[in-house]
């Protein structure tokens, strides 16, 4: 998990497109979440019964997802100078992440959940949900 | 289809509801539904997650505008679901029994045209949390 801030604003819509598009998550100074992440690996279990060592997944995840994007304002992170940070975007964004750099098994999704009420799903360019 | 991001929006209704076959003795329905043939009905707090696909906007960075999304949920299925008696006051199941598959499947059919675009990839209802049906529309 973790918790960020982010304004949903686009630089090719007017104000008042912005204000319709994104209603509250247009407000100028933001808000927050607490975003709950699950990345979903596949592979051959091997001769110590893994798929894949959880605790490289957990660094991995922590290091480059966690300590990327927690507690701070998305709009000012690097990932999103152009991109507005819906959670499609985010979502997008960390799978590519994973896709990246994580080696030790095959990357199947990312699911992140915004809120208890919506959650975003991606499995790749191209890839349905299985 | 390029990108595609699914989203899921969840919503809660609580309803009631019976399971009686009309083709059925009054004996093959009890054994066929036990508890759940009581005339009287009994209710369930519903869960539901519908979940929809498609490419971002490159404009808006949204699949679909998830206010728009609550706001068909809300007209479409929890107006007409919400604290009401399935069998009794929901035309689908006037002659269908409202098992949680045929709920699944009536919500599906209730939302497909109207989501802007959208396609519907799931609806998932839990009758309770430990049980759900997954529809994925027809093959």
């Amino acid at each position: 998990m973790f918790s960020a801030s982010h304004r949903l604003h686009s630089e090719l819509l007017s104000e008042e497109a912005n204000r319709e598009v994104y209603g509250r998550c247009n407000n100028p100074h933001g808000h927050g979440h607490n975003y709950a992440l699950e990345v979903t690996v596949s592979g051959q279990v091997d001769a110590n019964g893994m798929v894949c060592n959880l605790v490289d997944l957990d660094e991995f995840v922590t290091a480059q997802v966690l300590d990327r994007f927690d507690h701070l304002n998305l709009n000012q992170t690097p990932e999103f100078s152009g991109e507005v940070p819906t959670t499609e975007n985010l979502c997008v964004r960390i799978y590519e992440i994973l896709k990246r750099g994580f080696r030790q098994a095959h990357l199947e999704k990312v699911r992140l959940e915004e809120t208890m009420m919506n959650s975003f799903e991606y499995a790749g360019d191209g890839y349905a949900l299985k | 289809m390029k990108n595609t991001v699914y989203l899921t929006r969840k919503a809660e209704f609580s309803a009631s509801h019976y399971y009686h076959n009309p083709a059925l003795s009054p004996e093959e329905n009890r054994r066929l539904f036990g508890k759940c043939n009581n005339l009287n009905g009994h209710g369930h707090n519903y869960t539901l997650e519908v979940t929809v696909a498609g490419e971002i906007d490159p404009t808006t960075g949204f699949v679909l505008d998830l206010k728009k999304l609550k706001e068909v949920l809300n007209r479409e299925v929890l107006e007409v679901f919400d604290h009401r008696h399935l069998n009794k006051e929901v035309p689908e199941f006037a002659n269908q029994i409202p098992t949680t598959e045929n709920i699944a499947i009536a919500i599906w059919r209730r939302l497909e045209t109207k989501l802007n675009g959208a396609k519907m990839y799931r609806v998932r209802v839990y009758e309770t949390p430990d049980l759900f049906v997954d529809f994925y529309g027809e093959p």
